[in-house]
């Protein structure tokens, strides 16, 4: 700032965008307390092995069950006497990995089928439109677990039903945003430019839809992770002995009176990811509204 | 006027819902010279965007429908081209400046890429230090410094932003340029500015003109020929000296000058066409302007008037039926 001030009035504050961005990211303190919540939850699963033996989180050694938070295990061992600190750190990979995989597959499609429908309107809308009013007309979870089951529960399954649940959303919303974005005069002035099309869409409509389809994705994220929670705790998830938290969180339930810290640890695992996500989720919502810039 | 760059011909236009029909262009004619500006006069609701985007085939697909005519660019039917033609004419060929600035560009790009996008779609396989060197030619001829091209739109004022637009416009060196109200959303200050850069680039580039506006002003100072537009037709026609310093004019026209304020007299109401322009669902059978025209005859209301011409000049309207030409003819045969 002293900068400019002193060279008067004709310069020109030059600051790239993503340091425009960062630095309206970097206001919101709950957004920083989420991204390095999330940081170190990522370093944890990603250093995984070096943290914790994947064999600690899988080894059953009946003869230590059910023991409390101790130096030997950190938040104590499960029925089996299985370490549920190794089990947290291995079994956040494959819900993180999924819930990211997932969510951006179904960003890709979703975005693509609402951009397509919400700009040609007419009979590939409602083409668009009708088929996923079936999807829709499914519950979510019973859809998702109708996949699994039909498909069989593996890490490829469990991705393409969670995408399958999923896409509908961001066809809705972007289609919403696509029909009010293809109203708009720099979009009437691209075609009187000679923009095809495809040009339109990738270069004016979907890049000024990209906040809320963003923000939307790191909000699904958590949900997502919530979900897959959900399912791996029905039974649904990736096969045992593969350590996940909702799994975890299943198997703690009989055990809920006698070691509260079976529940207690897969649980707060679960929140403090799906809490981070959303954090910076709402961060980046305030830091990517260009109309918002201060 | 010797070689026509664009020449409509008895072009209808119609927007057809579920409910109604709404006639917005009927049967008009424009001809615009080589290097010549056509001012199109008219007020809210004429169909002079209309015929700008039908020029263009930029009428929205479900509703709008060319129902007859011709729009001739340099004598080829740009209606019977396909999307992929239209689209080498469009911004490479005939250019358009949108009305409102602060909507006709992309708030997530970046003045220079606007600027570029345009120059690719139509130049393929030039270099990017072409592009750039392109981009910084374009903000320099409109007065903007070519380092504020990494900016963005909501950074420039609103008289920059439409000197942008027509940078943009003009990035292609069209040899049509269509300008539907450029300065309406500008302060008076701003517009006299850009109104003038306008101008100066015209003669400088060569391009030919179509400006769409409601402002009288701007046509004397722009214009060679003027064409008045009311509810979908063209009342009358002709260049700049027949409609302002003529003898004869349609009513509308009579009308819209008589409704600019005056500074030197002291009327304490401003002066307006009483009425209201006809409804397009449902126009009246005869003339379109009889409703609200003080010269009407029972004709009028009868007969749709049928365009009388003298060389340059063109009316639509009973009054002057079978009068214009010999009229003129005769003056002129006299002072010969």
């Amino acid at each position: 700032m002293d900068n400019v001030m002193r060279n008067s009035g004709i310069s020109f504050k030059k600051q790239s965008q993503t340091k425009e961005i960062w630095r309206r990211f970097k206001k919101s303190k709950g957004a920083v307390i989420g991204l390095v919540m999330l940081v170190i939850i990522l370093m944890i699963l990603l250093f995984a092995d070096f943290i914790a033996p994947y064999t600690a989180a899988t080894k059953q050694n009946l003869a230590n069950k059910l023991q409390g938070p101790s130096l030997a295990h950190l938040f104590g061992t499960d029925s089996y006497g299985r370490d549920v600190f190794a089990r947290i750190v291995h079994g956040g990979r494959t819900s993180i990995l999924i819930a990211i995989l997932s969510t951006i597959s179904s960003c890709i499609i979703g975005s693509a089928l609402g951009a397509i429908a919400g700009y040609f309107g007419g009979k590939i809308d409602s083409i668009i439109m009708r088929s996923l009013d079936i999807f829709m007309s499914v519950p979510d979870i019973l859809f998702t677990m109708a996949v699994v089951f039909a498909l069989g529960a593996n890490f490829v399954n469990l991705l393409v039903a969670l995408t399958l649940a999923y896409f509908t959303n961001y066809v809705r919303l972007v289609r919403s945003q696509v029909l009010n974005l293809a109203e708009l005069d720099y979009v009437e002035a691209a075609r009187a430019g000679g923009a095809s099309s495809a040009r339109i869409i990738a270069s004016h409509i979907l890049p000024n839809a990209m906040g809320v389809i963003i923000v939307n994705t790191t909000l699904n994220v958590s949900k997502i992770i919530l979900y897959e929670s959900t399912l791996s705790f029905l039974g649904l998830g990736m096969p045992p002995p593969a350590p996940e938290w909702g799994l975890m969180l299943s198997e703690a339930r009989e055990f809920m009176r006698t070691s509260p810290h079976l529940l207690f640890f897969p649980a707060m695992a679960i929140v403090l990811t799906a809490c981070s996500v959303n954090l910076i989720g709402d961060g980046l919502r305030d830091a990517l509204d260009p109309h918002l810039k201060s | 006027m010797n070689e026509l760059i664009l020449d409509i011909d008895d072009l209808s236009v119609i927007y057809k819902t579920d409910l109604e029909t709404v006639k917005a262009v009927n049967g008009i004619n424009l001809k615009i010279g080589k290097g010549k500006t056509l001012g199109l006069v008219g007020e809210t609701g004429a169909g002079k965007t209309t015929t700008a985007l039908s020029i263009l085939k930029l009428l929205p697909e479900n509703t709008g429908k060319v129902t007859s005519g011709n729009v001739k660019f340099e004598g080829t039917n740009l209606l019977e081209m396909n999307e992929h033609e239209i689209r080498e004419i469009r911004g490479g060929q005939i250019a358009m400046v949108f009305q409102d600035p602060m909507t006709s560009l992309n708030p997530v790009m970046t003045v220079g890429d606007q600027i570029a996008e345009a120059i690719i779609m139509h130049n393929e396989g030039l270099s990017k230090g072409e592009i750039e060197k392109r981009i910084d030619e374009k903000l320099t001829m409109v007065g903007i410094l070519p380092s504020r091209k990494t900016e963005y739109p909501h950074q420039f004022s609103g008289g920059m932003k439409q000197r942008v637009v027509i940078a943009m416009a003009l990035a292609c060196e069209p040899k049509l340029l269509i300008a539907d109200e450029p300065t309406t959303a500008l302060d008076v200050t701003i517009q006299a500015q850009v109104l003038m850069m306008i101008k100066e680039l015209r003669n400088r580039l060569g391009t030919s003109m179509l400006m769409i506006t409601h402002d009288l002003g701007v046509v004397a100072k722009i214009c060679d020929d003027v064409a008045v537009m009311y509810a979908g037709e063209i009342v009358e026609a002709g260049t700049v000296h027949d409609i302002f310093l003529g003898e004869d004019h349609h009513p509308y026209t009579e009308g819209l000058f008589g409704s600019i304020p005056n500074l030197s007299s002291r009327t304490k109401r401003l002066n307006s066409i009483p009425g209201l322009m006809p409804d397009p669902t449902n126009l009246p059978e005869g003339c379109i302007f009889a409703p609200r025209c003080k010269y009407c005859m029972d004709i009028c209301i009868r007969v749709h008037p049928n365009t009388v011409f003298d060389e340059t000049h063109s009316l639509k309207c009973h009054l002057f039926d079978g009068k214009l030409r010999r009229d003129k003819q005769e003056g002129k045969s006299e002072k010969q």
